[in-house]
Formats: structure tokens, sequence, C-alpha cells
């Protein structure tokens, strides 16, 4: 179904602020390789759910938000997300009518990949990663996929976006 | 295809922004744009710390008074000392023709509570250009150096810690004097001293502080002390960790530093040249 004027903007701008803003939230530093990709995760779902109109340039336009927010090279996260945007535009019509906990399956390859995009920047201007870094983030992305998604859903039918 | 497009685009961005400072408007501009976000995250937290002291006892701030004025009392004494020291000092630095050391000027910053890339150590304060703060600032807290002023935006900066993994910092022992560069070991709360070699005069335990090579840092602050010391003779050096004196995750408030004057820090270089640092760095060498 195509309506004729895309709606909702609005709403799909405040999620990815609030997954900003999850994203620099301060928690102890044990915690920090345990924070989920908040951005990846919004981004996997508004590419699945309006992949019309979300796509490659919103996530490379994002990353570029979040490298200036996380101190990273410029373009790093830009890089990534543009990848997981792709992919996830390529397979979306497959993923969308999975069950959540298969989506987490997919969800949880596409963070694997966008971390190890992240990991390889590092490891090329040459910062030791440890190597729980390539796992911690993935996982907990991918446990709170549900979550993710059903809230977004919600606010996806809540507010008549499409 | 576009996304081929936006990933060349993305390289090249990196590629510039790893080598050079052309990108420093861009990223500032985006700063400027998310100030307000980070504002909004540092809000909860502040708030916290805000009713944490607001609710605390009338019983438990009379103690915690107490305890600063004695604290206070103490500090007054060693500062009637350190005065006389000082002006010692400058008496003898005038007889040997150098200029004294004037003391620097600082300000107090406060971190904002953002959290950034967990993979480097990075902070965010709530000083920018429009307070005068400088990119390479050093950053000092009451027990010692903290790090320096990396980017700065005009409300806020990002300084990068000394725990950094690309963060060098040239120190010097204040026993032996011996000179060398501490590297950033990447975890929390440790450094590592590069290219030290076995026989060198280190101990577990001697207290590290800045040398003022390099002129970045101020001579003389406190930098940490030597955790521990591996000697293995099949390796060409040894290797020496280091545990930083100042709190580098616990801090809530910073002092940025300025240096006393531009001519202060060329007439450091020939006091560090004493007699006891010039054998100690022979013995290095050898």
């Amino acid at each position: 179904m195509i309506r004729t004027s895309p709606q909702g903007g609005g709403v799909v701008f405040v999620t990815f602020l609030m997954a900003l803003m999850l994203t620099a939230f301060p928690v102890p530093s044990w915690a920090e390789i345990w924070r989920p990709a908040w951005v990846a995760l919004v981004l996997v779902y508004w590419c699945m759910a309006l992949p019309h109109r979300i796509g490659v340039g919103t996530a490379w336009l994002l990353g570029i938000v979040l490298d200036v927010l996380s101190g990273t090279l410029l373009g790093q996260h830009a890089f990534a997300l543009s990848i997981v945007a792709f992919i996830t535009l390529k397979l979306y019509q497959r993923i969308r009518v999975l069950p959540v906990w298969q989506q987490g399956v997919s969800v949880f390859a596409l963070i694997l990949l966008y971390q190890l995009c992240l990991l390889w920047v590092e490891g090329t201007v040459g910062r030791p990663v440890s190597p729980w870094g390539y796992w911690s983030c993935p996982l907990a992305s991918t446990l709170l996929w549900p979550s993710v998604f059903v809230l977004l859903r919600g606010a996806r039918r809540r507010y008549r976006v499409a | 295809m576009r996304l081929l497009l936006f990933v060349i685009v993305s390289v090249v961005l990196m590629t510039l922004d790893q080598r050079g400072q052309q990108l420093e408007p861009v990223r500032n501009l985006v700063a400027t744009v998310l100030y307000p976000l980070q504002y909004a995250v540092n809000v909860p937290v502040a708030a916290g710390n805000w009713a944490g002291e607001n609710l605390a006892s009338r019983k438990a701030l009379l103690e915690e008074n107490g305890q600063l004025r004695q604290k206070q009392l103490v500090l007054e004494s060693r500062l009637g000392r350190l005065n006389e020291l000082e002006a010692e000092n400058r008496r003898l630095r005038a007889l040997l023709g150098s200029s004294d050391k004037v003391s620097d000027r600082v300000l107090i910053a406060e971190l904002l509570a953002v959290d950034m890339d967990p993979f480097s150590r990075q902070i965010m304060l709530n000083q920018g250009s429009r307070d005068g703060v400088f990119i390479g600032q050093s950053l000092v807290d009451a027990d010692g150096i903290l790090g320096q002023v990396t980017r700065v935006g005009p409300f806020s900066s990002t300084a990068m810690l000394i725990t950094d993994p690309s963060h060098a910092l040239p120190i010097q022992v204040s026993r032996s004097g011996l000179r060398a560069i501490a590297v950033g070991a990447g975890s929390v709360n440790l450094l590592e001293l590069s290219h030290i070699p076995n026989n060198a005069d280190v101990q577990v335990g001697d207290a590290l502080v800045t040398s003022g090579l390099g002129r970045r840092f101020p001579p003389g602050y406190p930098v940490g002390k030597i955790r521990s010391i591996e000697r293995d003779n099949g390796q060409p050096f040894a290797k020496v960790l280091v545990e930083p004196s100042a709190h580098l995750e616990r801090n809530r408030e910073v002092l940025l530093v300025w240096p006393a004057s531009e001519r202060h820090v060329d007439d450091a270089l020939p006091s560090l040249s004493s007699p006891n640092t010039a054998k100690s760095g022979r013995k290095a060498d050898g």
C-alpha cells in the first residue's frame, strides 16, 4: 500500500534521536562494550518497515552524526551503517515476514557485520580491540531486538507512519 | 550504484580525518548542532547529583564540613611551606640565571556525562573555544595528569585521556631522572613505558612526573607510579606498566591548564639537563 503523501517523518526522526541519546547515555565502563548498537537497530527496523523512504542515504547521514557524537573517525559509522542499510534493503521482503525471534538471527548477522566494519577501521588505524568487542555488542543488540521491534511497530501503527 | 558512492565517500572522509585537520569545520558544525542532545543526556545525571547534594542530611553535611576544615588546615600549613620553597626555588633559579617558574593559570571544567566510542579513551568537557580552551591543552586533576584536549567546539571540547592507545606522554622518573615515553595501554587504568632497556634504573613504586619535553604538557605534574617491571633477557626492552595517579574514571571536575608563558616552556628544557638527569640518561643509553 503506497500512499501518495509520506507521513510521520517526525516519528522516524524522534526515534533516531532517542537512539542517539541512548548511545551517548553514560554507563559504567565495564558495561560500555555491552551497549547495543541502538542506532543500527532502529535503522534496520525503519529500513524494513519503510524501504521506499529510509535507505542508504539516511544511514550515511546518521553515521556522520554518530561519528561526531562518539568522537570516532569521520565516516567510520557512516560506512558501517550504509552497508547495513544496503543489505537490509536487499533482504527486507524475506526478513519482515519472519517471526520476531527469527528476525533476531538476521539482526545478529547484520549487527555483527556492522561491528566488523567498525572494528576493521579501528584495526586499520592501529587501535587494539579486545576479543569481546566483536561479540558483546551483536549479542546485546539481538537480545534487545524483540523489544525494539515491538516498540517501534507500536509507534508506527499508532502514528500511521507510511 | 548508491552504496558504492557512499562507501567511497566514507573512505575518503576517514582518510582525510586520519591525515589532517581539513574536516574540523564539518565536525564542529555537526557538534554544535548535537550539543543540545548531549546536554539533554547529561541532564538526568546532573539532576541526580544535584538531588544527592541537596538531600544530604544535616549531620552528614556537618561531618563533611568538619573533615574539610581539618583537611584545609593541613593543606594550609603545607601551602605555607610550599610558598617558602617556591620563594627559595626562585632565588636559586635567579642565581643560576634561569627564569622562574610562574604558577600556571587554570580553569575548572566539568565532564559532560556522555559516553563516547568504547575503544578509545575520550571524555567531553563543558568548556569550549568560548572559554579560551585550545587544542593540545593539558588536563589535570588534583592527583595528576589526565590527558589533553583534542577537539574544541564553541561550547564543549573533547579530550583524550593518557590511557588512550594512541596517546604518548613524555615523562621522567623523579627518583633517577630517567626520561621515557608513557603510552596508553588501552585498558581503563594502565600506561606502558616504551623502549626502557633491561638495565635501566627503574624500580616498582617509582613516581613519574611529566618532563615537559615535547612542549605539550607543563613539566613537573605527577603522572603515576610504576606498578610492575618484567625484565626478560630475550627481549630488547623491559615491559614497564604504570598506574596513573589521576582518577581517570572517577572525576566530575577537571582542571584545564594554561602554560605560564611561551618563554617559560623554552626555559624548562635546559633546567632538565641537571647532572642527575644526564647521568642516568647515559645509563639508559648504554
